[in-house]
Protein backbone atom coordinates (compact mmCIF):
# COMPACT_ATOMS: atom_id res chain seq x y z
CA UNK A 1 0.00 0.00 0.00
CA UNK A 2 1.16 3.68 -0.74
CA UNK A 3 0.43 6.24 1.61
CA UNK A 4 0.77 10.38 0.69
CA UNK A 5 0.86 11.53 4.42
CA UNK A 6 0.12 15.78 4.09
CA UNK A 7 2.85 15.77 2.01
CA UNK A 8 3.91 19.33 0.78
CA UNK A 9 6.40 20.08 -1.64
CA UNK A 10 8.14 24.00 -2.17
CA UNK A 11 10.70 24.38 -4.98
CA UNK A 12 13.38 26.87 -3.62
CA UNK A 13 11.85 29.43 -6.20
CA UNK A 14 9.00 29.63 -3.18
CA UNK A 15 6.58 27.53 -5.91
CA UNK A 16 4.56 25.31 -4.33
CA UNK A 17 4.10 22.44 -6.16
CA UNK A 18 2.29 20.42 -3.24
CA UNK A 19 0.41 21.22 -0.59
CA UNK A 20 -0.46 19.04 2.44
CA UNK A 21 -1.58 15.76 -0.08
CA UNK A 22 -2.87 12.89 1.54
CA UNK A 23 -3.84 9.98 -0.64
CA UNK A 24 -3.59 5.79 -0.47
CA UNK A 25 -3.34 3.92 -3.04
CA UNK A 26 -4.39 0.06 -2.55
CA UNK A 27 -2.44 -2.78 -3.98
CA UNK A 28 -3.86 -3.72 -7.33
CA UNK A 29 -5.45 -0.56 -8.06
CA UNK A 30 -5.72 1.26 -11.30
CA UNK A 31 -5.40 4.94 -10.24
CA UNK A 32 -5.53 7.95 -12.57
CA UNK A 33 -4.11 11.07 -11.95
CA UNK A 34 -5.83 13.89 -13.67
CA UNK A 35 -5.19 17.82 -13.76
CA UNK A 36 -3.75 20.62 -15.97
CA UNK A 37 -0.08 21.35 -16.24
CA UNK A 38 1.50 22.40 -13.24
CA UNK A 39 -1.10 20.73 -10.88
CA UNK A 40 1.57 18.54 -8.96
CA UNK A 41 1.10 15.22 -11.21
CA UNK A 42 4.48 14.72 -12.11
CA UNK A 43 6.21 16.24 -8.73
CA UNK A 44 3.92 13.72 -6.47
CA UNK A 45 5.41 11.25 -8.80
CA UNK A 46 8.73 12.28 -8.15
CA UNK A 47 8.48 12.13 -4.55
CA UNK A 48 7.14 8.74 -4.64
CA UNK A 49 10.20 7.41 -6.39
CA UNK A 50 12.36 9.34 -4.25
CA UNK A 51 13.68 11.56 -7.12
CA UNK A 52 12.71 14.68 -5.05
CA UNK A 53 12.50 14.94 -0.92
CA UNK A 54 9.08 16.34 0.26
CA UNK A 55 9.47 19.87 2.00
CA UNK A 56 6.97 18.37 4.96
CA UNK A 57 5.19 14.87 5.16
CA UNK A 58 5.86 11.96 4.09
CA UNK A 59 5.50 9.15 1.31
CA UNK A 60 5.37 5.43 3.06
CA UNK A 61 5.40 2.09 0.58
CA UNK A 62 4.56 -0.67 2.69
CA UNK A 63 4.85 1.40 6.02
CA UNK A 64 8.64 1.94 5.11
CA UNK A 65 9.24 6.07 4.66
CA UNK A 66 10.72 6.27 1.28
CA UNK A 67 12.71 9.11 2.39
CA UNK A 68 14.39 7.65 5.11
CA UNK A 69 16.18 4.48 2.97
CA UNK A 70 19.86 4.61 2.25
CA UNK A 71 21.25 4.29 -1.39
CA UNK A 72 20.98 0.59 -1.76
CA UNK A 73 17.21 0.33 -0.13
CA UNK A 74 16.19 3.12 -2.76
CA UNK A 75 17.90 0.94 -5.99
CA UNK A 76 16.40 -2.12 -4.69
CA UNK A 77 12.87 -0.01 -4.47
CA UNK A 78 13.04 1.48 -8.02
CA UNK A 79 13.34 -2.17 -9.03
CA UNK A 80 10.24 -3.24 -7.32
CA UNK A 81 8.34 -0.23 -9.54
CA UNK A 82 8.09 0.16 -13.47
CA UNK A 83 8.11 3.17 -15.44
CA UNK A 84 6.89 4.95 -18.01
CA UNK A 85 7.32 8.48 -19.29
CA UNK A 86 6.10 10.56 -21.62
CA UNK A 87 9.31 11.10 -23.24
CA UNK A 88 9.92 7.48 -23.62
CA UNK A 89 13.81 7.76 -22.00
CA UNK A 90 15.35 4.72 -23.66
CA UNK A 91 18.99 4.32 -23.71
CA UNK A 92 20.00 5.76 -27.19
CA UNK A 93 22.96 4.19 -27.78
CA UNK A 94 21.59 0.93 -27.10
CA UNK A 95 19.35 -1.87 -29.34
CA UNK A 96 15.51 -2.84 -28.10
CA UNK A 97 16.85 -6.04 -26.41
CA UNK A 98 20.00 -4.42 -24.36
CA UNK A 99 17.27 -1.45 -23.58
CA UNK A 100 15.28 -4.43 -21.57
CA UNK A 101 18.10 -6.79 -20.87
CA UNK A 102 19.92 -3.36 -19.00
CA UNK A 103 16.81 -3.35 -16.50
CA UNK A 104 17.17 -6.51 -15.67
CA UNK A 105 20.85 -6.96 -15.33
CA UNK A 106 20.81 -3.99 -13.20
CA UNK A 107 18.75 -6.09 -11.01
CA UNK A 108 21.14 -8.92 -10.44
CA UNK A 109 19.53 -11.51 -12.76
CA UNK A 110 20.98 -14.35 -14.73
CA UNK A 111 22.10 -14.67 -18.27
CA UNK A 112 19.48 -16.85 -18.75
CA UNK A 113 16.43 -15.53 -17.37
CA UNK A 114 17.40 -12.35 -19.52
CA UNK A 115 17.83 -14.23 -22.65
CA UNK A 116 14.34 -15.92 -21.78
CA UNK A 117 12.74 -12.74 -20.40
CA UNK A 118 13.28 -10.39 -23.15
CA UNK A 119 11.94 -12.28 -26.38
CA UNK A 120 8.87 -13.20 -24.22
CA UNK A 121 8.03 -9.75 -22.71
CA UNK A 122 8.58 -8.28 -26.16
CA UNK A 123 6.15 -10.54 -27.63
CA UNK A 124 3.52 -9.20 -24.89
CA UNK A 125 4.00 -5.82 -26.34
CA UNK A 126 3.74 -7.10 -29.94
CA UNK A 127 7.38 -5.67 -30.76
CA UNK A 128 9.38 -9.08 -31.59
CA UNK A 129 10.27 -8.36 -34.59
CA UNK A 130 12.37 -4.79 -33.71
CA UNK A 131 14.52 -6.92 -31.09
CA UNK A 132 17.47 -5.27 -32.64
CA UNK A 133 16.64 -2.36 -33.25
CA UNK A 134 17.90 1.06 -31.93
CA UNK A 135 15.35 4.03 -30.99
CA UNK A 136 15.80 6.08 -33.76
CA UNK A 137 14.60 3.73 -35.79
CA UNK A 138 11.36 3.02 -33.78
CA UNK A 139 7.90 5.14 -33.96
CA UNK A 140 6.73 6.89 -31.36
CA UNK A 141 4.15 4.25 -30.10
CA UNK A 142 6.88 1.50 -30.64
CA UNK A 143 9.59 3.22 -28.55
CA UNK A 144 6.63 3.69 -25.95
CA UNK A 145 5.66 -0.04 -26.06
CA UNK A 146 9.36 -1.11 -25.20
CA UNK A 147 9.69 1.72 -22.41
CA UNK A 148 6.25 -0.47 -21.28
CA UNK A 149 8.12 -3.70 -21.87
CA UNK A 150 11.24 -2.73 -19.69
CA UNK A 151 8.49 -1.30 -16.86
CA UNK A 152 6.96 -5.00 -17.03
CA UNK A 153 10.03 -7.15 -17.27
CA UNK A 154 11.05 -7.56 -13.69
CA UNK A 155 7.62 -8.00 -12.54
CA UNK A 156 7.15 -4.89 -10.42
CA UNK A 157 4.15 -4.26 -7.65
CA UNK A 158 3.91 -1.40 -9.46
CA UNK A 159 3.28 0.64 -13.01
CA UNK A 160 3.89 4.70 -13.06
CA UNK A 161 3.12 6.14 -15.90
CA UNK A 162 3.09 9.42 -16.60
CA UNK A 163 1.62 11.21 -19.78
CA UNK A 164 2.57 8.13 -21.65
CA UNK A 165 0.04 8.57 -24.33
CA UNK A 166 1.39 12.75 -24.27
CA UNK A 167 3.09 12.45 -27.89
CA UNK A 168 1.10 9.62 -29.48
CA UNK A 169 -1.86 9.76 -31.80
CA UNK A 170 -5.30 8.23 -30.83
CA UNK A 171 -4.80 4.56 -32.61
CA UNK A 172 -1.37 4.04 -30.23
CA UNK A 173 -3.34 5.66 -26.89
CA UNK A 174 -5.88 2.66 -27.37
CA UNK A 175 -2.72 0.52 -27.45
CA UNK A 176 -1.13 1.71 -24.70
CA UNK A 177 -4.00 2.19 -22.47
CA UNK A 178 -5.52 -1.83 -22.92
CA UNK A 179 -1.87 -2.55 -22.44
CA UNK A 180 -1.73 -1.03 -19.00
CA UNK A 181 -4.93 -2.33 -18.26
CA UNK A 182 -3.78 -5.77 -18.92
CA UNK A 183 -0.93 -5.26 -16.59
CA UNK A 184 -3.43 -4.14 -14.09
CA UNK A 185 -5.95 -7.35 -14.50
CA UNK A 186 -3.05 -9.69 -13.68
CA UNK A 187 -2.12 -8.20 -10.26
CA UNK A 188 -0.13 -5.08 -10.74
CA UNK A 189 -1.01 -1.29 -9.85
CA UNK A 190 -0.61 0.74 -12.07
CA UNK A 191 -0.37 5.11 -11.29
CA UNK A 192 -1.27 6.99 -14.55
CA UNK A 193 -0.97 10.62 -14.57
CA UNK A 194 -2.20 12.28 -17.70
CA UNK A 195 -4.59 15.12 -18.52
CA UNK A 196 -6.09 12.75 -21.32
CA UNK A 197 -10.05 13.20 -21.02
CA UNK A 198 -10.44 10.45 -23.55
CA UNK A 199 -8.20 7.46 -21.69
CA UNK A 200 -10.22 8.42 -18.20
CA UNK A 201 -13.61 7.68 -20.20
CA UNK A 202 -12.32 4.90 -21.59
CA UNK A 203 -10.69 3.67 -18.35
CA UNK A 204 -14.01 4.10 -15.62
CA UNK A 205 -11.79 3.59 -13.03
CA UNK A 206 -10.77 5.60 -9.54
CA UNK A 207 -9.88 8.96 -10.29
CA UNK A 208 -7.91 11.82 -8.26
CA UNK A 209 -8.13 15.39 -9.57
CA UNK A 210 -5.59 17.90 -8.63
CA UNK A 211 -5.14 21.30 -8.93
CA UNK A 212 -2.79 23.67 -8.12
CA UNK A 213 -0.94 21.51 -5.59
CA UNK A 214 -3.77 19.97 -4.15
CA UNK A 215 -5.99 17.14 -4.37
CA UNK A 216 -9.61 18.03 -5.56
CA UNK A 217 -11.68 14.99 -6.28
CA UNK A 218 -11.33 11.43 -5.29
CA UNK A 219 -13.79 9.31 -7.74
CA UNK A 220 -13.62 5.34 -7.33
CA UNK A 221 -14.85 5.55 -11.03
CA UNK A 222 -14.66 8.89 -12.00
CA UNK A 223 -14.77 10.60 -15.24
CA UNK A 224 -12.72 13.34 -16.04
CA UNK A 225 -14.34 16.57 -15.79
CA UNK A 226 -11.46 19.33 -14.09
CA UNK B 1 24.50 -17.37 -7.64
CA UNK B 2 27.41 -17.45 -5.50
CA UNK B 3 28.62 -14.40 -4.66
CA UNK B 4 31.45 -15.39 -6.74
CA UNK B 5 29.52 -16.25 -10.01
CA UNK B 6 27.88 -12.93 -9.42
CA UNK B 7 30.91 -10.82 -9.28
CA UNK B 8 32.12 -11.88 -12.44
CA UNK B 9 28.89 -11.60 -13.99
CA UNK B 10 28.61 -8.04 -13.08
CA UNK B 11 32.52 -7.86 -14.63
CA UNK B 12 31.53 -9.22 -17.30
CA UNK B 13 28.48 -6.86 -18.29
CA UNK B 14 30.29 -3.88 -17.18
CA UNK B 15 33.44 -4.43 -19.35
CA UNK B 16 30.91 -5.39 -22.18
CA UNK B 17 28.45 -2.28 -21.87
CA UNK B 18 31.65 -0.32 -22.00
CA UNK B 19 33.45 -1.54 -24.75
CA UNK B 20 29.64 -1.33 -26.95
CA UNK B 21 29.49 1.98 -25.45
CA UNK B 22 33.15 3.02 -27.00
CA UNK B 23 32.50 1.78 -30.63
CA UNK B 24 29.04 2.98 -30.59
CA UNK B 25 29.26 6.60 -30.10
CA UNK B 26 31.91 6.88 -32.63
CA UNK B 27 31.68 11.01 -32.74
CA UNK B 28 32.62 11.55 -29.30
CA UNK B 29 34.85 8.37 -29.25
CA UNK B 30 37.11 9.87 -31.49
CA UNK B 31 37.12 13.54 -29.91
CA UNK B 32 37.73 12.11 -27.25
CA UNK B 33 40.88 10.10 -28.24
CA UNK B 34 41.84 13.22 -30.45
CA UNK B 35 42.17 15.33 -26.77
CA UNK B 36 43.49 12.51 -24.88
CA UNK B 37 46.12 12.03 -27.66
CA UNK B 38 47.61 15.65 -27.24
CA UNK B 39 47.63 15.29 -23.40
CA UNK B 40 49.86 12.21 -23.97
CA UNK B 41 51.37 14.03 -26.58
CA UNK B 42 52.26 17.00 -24.34
CA UNK B 43 53.47 13.94 -21.20
CA UNK B 44 55.43 12.42 -23.23
CA UNK B 45 57.31 15.46 -24.90
CA UNK B 46 58.07 16.57 -21.41
CA UNK B 47 59.48 13.39 -20.40
CA UNK B 48 61.93 14.16 -23.49
CA UNK B 49 62.62 17.51 -22.71
CA UNK B 50 63.79 16.52 -19.46
CA UNK B 51 66.34 14.34 -21.10
CA UNK B 52 67.46 16.92 -23.34
CA UNK B 53 67.83 19.05 -20.31
CA UNK B 54 69.81 16.31 -18.61
CA UNK B 55 71.83 15.28 -21.47
CA UNK B 56 72.96 18.97 -22.49
CA UNK B 57 73.69 20.09 -19.18
CA UNK B 58 75.70 17.03 -19.00
CA UNK B 59 78.28 18.27 -22.22
CA UNK B 60 77.85 21.82 -20.68
CA UNK B 61 79.38 20.05 -17.77
CA UNK B 62 81.97 18.99 -19.32
CA UNK B 63 83.09 21.34 -21.17
CA UNK B 64 84.12 23.56 -17.93
CA UNK B 65 87.88 22.58 -16.76
CA UNK B 66 90.63 25.18 -15.50
CA UNK B 67 94.51 25.09 -17.36
CA UNK B 68 97.25 25.48 -15.18
CA UNK B 69 100.23 26.61 -17.01
CA UNK B 70 103.49 26.66 -15.71
CA UNK B 71 107.06 28.64 -16.61
CA UNK B 72 108.64 27.15 -18.87
CA UNK B 73 111.95 26.43 -16.89
CA UNK B 74 109.32 24.65 -14.48
CA UNK B 75 110.63 20.88 -13.86
CA UNK B 76 108.51 18.06 -15.04
CA UNK B 77 108.88 15.86 -11.65
CA UNK B 78 107.61 19.10 -9.98
CA UNK B 79 104.43 19.08 -11.77
CA UNK B 80 103.78 15.71 -11.40
CA UNK B 81 104.05 15.78 -7.64
CA UNK B 82 101.68 18.99 -7.82
CA UNK B 83 99.29 17.31 -10.63
CA UNK B 84 99.52 14.19 -7.63
CA UNK B 85 98.34 16.77 -5.04
CA UNK B 86 95.76 17.81 -6.93
CA UNK B 87 94.27 14.45 -7.88
CA UNK B 88 94.03 13.83 -4.32
CA UNK B 89 91.23 16.63 -3.62
CA UNK B 90 87.70 15.35 -3.53
CA UNK B 91 86.16 17.80 -5.84
CA UNK B 92 89.10 16.58 -8.82
CA UNK B 93 87.43 14.09 -11.53
CA UNK B 94 90.39 14.33 -13.78
CA UNK B 95 93.55 15.46 -14.19
CA UNK B 96 95.23 15.94 -17.30
CA UNK B 97 99.08 16.32 -17.50
CA UNK B 98 100.15 18.04 -21.03
CA UNK B 99 103.45 18.40 -21.56
CA UNK B 100 105.59 21.54 -23.39
CA UNK B 101 105.77 19.27 -26.24
CA UNK B 102 102.64 18.01 -26.16
CA UNK B 103 101.62 21.98 -25.92
CA UNK B 104 103.53 22.93 -28.75
CA UNK B 105 102.37 20.29 -31.61
CA UNK B 106 98.73 21.13 -29.62
CA UNK B 107 99.27 25.08 -30.69
CA UNK B 108 100.87 24.36 -34.19
CA UNK B 109 97.71 21.88 -34.95
CA UNK B 110 95.17 24.79 -33.79
CA UNK B 111 97.34 27.06 -35.88
CA UNK B 112 98.02 25.20 -39.24
CA UNK B 113 96.27 27.41 -41.09
CA UNK B 114 97.89 30.69 -40.22
CA UNK B 115 101.33 31.35 -41.71
CA UNK B 116 102.22 34.15 -39.92
CA UNK B 117 101.67 32.76 -36.61
CA UNK B 118 103.93 29.37 -37.23
CA UNK B 119 106.94 31.74 -38.82
CA UNK B 120 106.90 33.59 -35.68
CA UNK B 121 107.22 30.60 -34.08
CA UNK B 122 110.16 29.29 -35.91
CA UNK B 123 111.65 32.67 -35.44
CA UNK B 124 111.95 32.35 -31.46
CA UNK B 125 113.84 28.90 -31.93
CA UNK B 126 112.82 27.56 -28.44
CA UNK B 127 109.32 26.77 -27.47
CA UNK B 128 107.86 29.27 -25.71
CA UNK B 129 104.31 27.11 -24.22
CA UNK B 130 104.79 25.72 -20.69
CA UNK B 131 103.71 22.27 -19.87
CA UNK B 132 99.73 22.68 -18.98
CA UNK B 133 97.46 20.38 -15.96
CA UNK B 134 93.88 20.26 -17.17
CA UNK B 135 92.10 20.23 -13.80
CA UNK B 136 88.04 19.18 -14.28
CA UNK B 137 86.10 18.82 -11.23
CA UNK B 138 82.83 16.39 -10.36
CA UNK B 139 80.07 19.36 -10.34
CA UNK B 140 80.82 23.11 -11.79
CA UNK B 141 80.41 25.06 -8.41
CA UNK B 142 83.42 23.58 -6.90
CA UNK B 143 86.29 24.91 -9.27
CA UNK B 144 85.78 28.20 -7.17
CA UNK B 145 87.84 25.82 -4.28
CA UNK B 146 89.98 23.84 -6.47
CA UNK B 147 91.35 27.53 -8.02
CA UNK B 148 91.39 28.66 -4.35
CA UNK B 149 93.87 25.98 -3.33
CA UNK B 150 96.05 26.47 -6.16
CA UNK B 151 96.39 29.70 -5.65
CA UNK B 152 97.42 29.66 -2.01
CA UNK B 153 98.70 26.13 -1.87
CA UNK B 154 102.46 26.43 -0.89
CA UNK B 155 102.69 22.90 -2.34
CA UNK B 156 102.67 24.34 -5.68
CA UNK B 157 106.11 26.00 -5.31
CA UNK B 158 109.29 24.71 -5.60
CA UNK B 159 112.38 26.02 -3.27
CA UNK B 160 109.81 28.91 -2.44
CA UNK B 161 109.27 30.34 -6.02
CA UNK B 162 105.82 29.41 -7.64
CA UNK B 163 106.31 27.87 -10.56
CA UNK B 164 102.69 28.87 -12.29
CA UNK B 165 102.79 30.89 -14.63
CA UNK B 166 99.01 31.31 -14.80
CA UNK B 167 95.81 29.73 -13.86
CA UNK B 168 92.64 30.72 -16.17
CA UNK B 169 90.21 29.84 -13.81
CA UNK B 170 90.24 33.73 -12.85
CA UNK B 171 89.92 34.93 -16.45
CA UNK B 172 86.71 32.09 -17.00
CA UNK B 173 85.28 32.46 -13.32
CA UNK B 174 82.82 35.00 -14.76
CA UNK B 175 81.47 32.74 -17.49
CA UNK B 176 81.59 29.52 -15.79
CA UNK B 177 79.80 30.91 -12.73
CA UNK B 178 76.95 32.36 -15.27
CA UNK B 179 77.17 28.95 -17.27
CA UNK B 180 76.17 27.55 -13.29
CA UNK B 181 73.24 29.82 -12.50
CA UNK B 182 71.95 29.43 -16.46
CA UNK B 183 72.28 25.81 -15.64
CA UNK B 184 70.31 25.79 -12.31
CA UNK B 185 67.56 28.04 -13.91
CA UNK B 186 67.35 26.10 -16.42
CA UNK B 187 66.47 23.16 -14.67
CA UNK B 188 64.16 25.01 -12.05
CA UNK B 189 62.11 26.65 -14.85
CA UNK B 190 62.44 23.33 -17.41
CA UNK B 191 60.52 21.56 -14.31
CA UNK B 192 58.02 24.67 -13.72
CA UNK B 193 56.99 24.71 -17.39
CA UNK B 194 56.35 20.96 -17.47
CA UNK B 195 54.55 21.27 -14.55
CA UNK B 196 52.34 23.93 -16.14
CA UNK B 197 51.89 22.22 -19.59
CA UNK B 198 50.95 18.75 -17.85
CA UNK B 199 48.36 20.41 -15.51
CA UNK B 200 46.34 22.43 -18.26
CA UNK B 201 46.69 18.95 -20.84
CA UNK B 202 45.15 16.96 -18.30
CA UNK B 203 42.55 19.28 -17.57
CA UNK B 204 41.54 19.51 -21.07
CA UNK B 205 41.33 15.73 -20.83
CA UNK B 206 39.32 15.72 -18.08
CA UNK B 207 36.96 18.74 -19.46
CA UNK B 208 36.70 16.12 -22.55
CA UNK B 209 35.39 13.57 -20.71
CA UNK B 210 33.07 15.37 -18.43
CA UNK B 211 31.49 16.66 -21.70
CA UNK B 212 30.90 13.18 -22.91
CA UNK B 213 29.45 12.17 -19.54
CA UNK B 214 27.00 15.62 -19.48
CA UNK B 215 26.11 13.97 -23.31
CA UNK B 216 24.84 10.79 -21.15
CA UNK B 217 23.59 12.35 -18.35
CA UNK B 218 19.25 11.84 -19.65
CA UNK B 219 20.72 7.91 -19.40
CA UNK B 220 22.53 7.51 -16.46
CA UNK B 221 18.89 9.02 -14.56
CA UNK B 222 16.76 6.54 -16.24
CA UNK B 223 19.88 4.02 -15.05
CA UNK B 224 19.18 5.61 -11.94
CA UNK B 225 15.12 5.05 -12.22
CA UNK B 226 15.11 1.54 -13.08
CA UNK B 227 17.49 1.02 -9.83
CA UNK B 228 20.64 0.26 -11.56
CA UNK B 229 23.48 0.25 -8.59
CA UNK B 230 26.58 3.09 -8.80
CA UNK B 231 29.00 0.58 -9.31
CA UNK B 232 26.81 -0.52 -12.62
CA UNK B 233 26.11 2.96 -13.56
CA UNK B 234 29.84 4.22 -13.03
CA UNK B 235 32.07 0.89 -14.14
CA UNK B 236 31.05 0.99 -17.99
CA UNK B 237 32.04 5.09 -17.53
CA UNK B 238 35.16 4.02 -16.39
CA UNK B 239 35.70 1.42 -18.61
CA UNK B 240 35.44 3.81 -21.41
CA UNK B 241 37.71 6.48 -20.23
CA UNK B 242 40.58 3.81 -20.07
CA UNK B 243 39.89 2.67 -23.71
CA UNK B 244 39.98 5.98 -24.46
CA UNK B 245 43.63 6.35 -22.62
CA UNK B 246 44.80 2.76 -24.30
CA UNK B 247 43.65 4.16 -27.51
CA UNK B 248 45.06 7.56 -27.48
CA UNK B 249 48.52 6.53 -25.82
CA UNK B 250 48.74 3.42 -28.44
CA UNK B 251 48.15 6.07 -31.02
CA UNK B 252 50.22 8.84 -29.48
CA UNK B 253 53.75 6.24 -28.95
CA UNK B 254 53.14 5.39 -32.74
CA UNK B 255 52.92 8.77 -33.87
CA UNK B 256 56.23 9.70 -31.46
CA UNK B 257 57.65 7.40 -34.11
CA UNK B 258 57.96 9.91 -36.95
CA UNK B 259 58.05 13.31 -35.00
CA UNK B 260 61.32 12.36 -33.59
CA UNK B 261 62.47 10.93 -36.66
CA UNK B 262 62.05 14.07 -38.11
CA UNK B 263 63.31 16.32 -35.19
CA UNK B 264 66.30 13.86 -34.25
CA UNK B 265 68.40 15.56 -36.86
CA UNK B 266 67.71 19.04 -35.37
CA UNK B 267 67.95 18.25 -31.78
CA UNK B 268 71.40 16.76 -32.40
CA UNK B 269 73.00 19.64 -33.73
CA UNK B 270 71.08 21.85 -31.57
CA UNK B 271 71.57 20.33 -28.28
CA UNK B 272 75.16 18.82 -28.72
CA UNK B 273 74.52 15.49 -29.73
CA UNK B 274 71.29 14.60 -28.48
CA UNK B 275 69.11 12.55 -30.95
CA UNK B 276 65.59 12.64 -29.54
CA UNK B 277 64.74 9.59 -32.08
CA UNK B 278 67.52 7.21 -30.74
CA UNK B 279 66.29 8.55 -27.14
CA UNK B 280 62.98 7.27 -27.89
CA UNK B 281 63.98 3.85 -29.06
CA UNK B 282 66.39 3.68 -26.39
CA UNK B 283 63.77 4.66 -23.78
CA UNK B 284 60.46 3.47 -25.85
CA UNK B 285 59.68 1.07 -23.06
CA UNK B 286 60.14 3.28 -20.02
CA UNK B 287 58.03 6.44 -22.54
CA UNK B 288 55.38 3.86 -23.21
CA UNK B 289 54.96 2.92 -19.51
CA UNK B 290 55.11 6.86 -18.80
CA UNK B 291 52.53 7.47 -21.43
CA UNK B 292 50.14 4.32 -21.59
CA UNK B 293 49.90 4.28 -17.30
CA UNK B 294 48.99 8.64 -17.54
CA UNK B 295 46.44 7.66 -20.05
CA UNK B 296 44.30 4.83 -18.35
CA UNK B 297 45.03 7.04 -14.96
CA UNK B 298 43.41 10.51 -16.54
CA UNK B 299 40.66 8.48 -18.39
CA UNK B 300 39.84 6.27 -15.23
CA UNK B 301 39.42 9.10 -12.91
CA UNK B 302 38.26 11.77 -15.13
CA UNK B 303 34.91 9.16 -15.73
CA UNK B 304 34.69 8.68 -12.00
CA UNK B 305 35.02 11.88 -11.19
CA UNK B 306 32.72 13.71 -13.74
CA UNK B 307 30.10 11.66 -13.23
CA UNK B 308 29.29 12.10 -9.76
CA UNK B 309 27.37 14.71 -10.49
CA UNK B 310 24.73 12.65 -12.02
CA UNK B 311 24.54 9.58 -9.95
CA UNK B 312 22.98 11.98 -7.36
CA UNK B 313 19.19 10.94 -8.27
Amino acid sequence: MIVFDRVSKIYPDSSVALNEVSLSIEPNEFISIVGPSGAGKTTLLKLFLAEEKPTDGAVYYESANIHTLNRKEIDAFRRRVGMVFQDFRLLLNKTVYENIAFTMEAAGRTDEEVESDVPHVLELVDLTPKIWNFPRELSGGEQQRVAIARALVNEPDIIIADEPTGNLDPANTYDIVQILKKINNLGTTVILATHNKGIIDLLQRRVVAMERGRVVRDDRAGKYFV
Amino acid sequence: MTRKQIFWTKLKRILRTGFFNFWRDSTVTLASVLMMMVTLLVIGLISFSSAILDTTLTELKNKIDINVTFITSANEKDILDIKHTIESLPEVLLVTYVSRDEALALFKARHSGDQSILSALDELGENPLGAVLNIRARDPSQYASVAEFLESGDALSSGGLTIIDRINYFQNKAAIDKLARIIASADRLGFALAFFFAIISVLIAFNTIRLTIYLARDEISVMRLVGASTTYIRGPFVVVGIIYGVVAGLLTLFLLLPLTYWLGSTTESFFIGFNIFSYYLRHFLEIAFIVMVSGVFIGALSSALAIRKYLKI
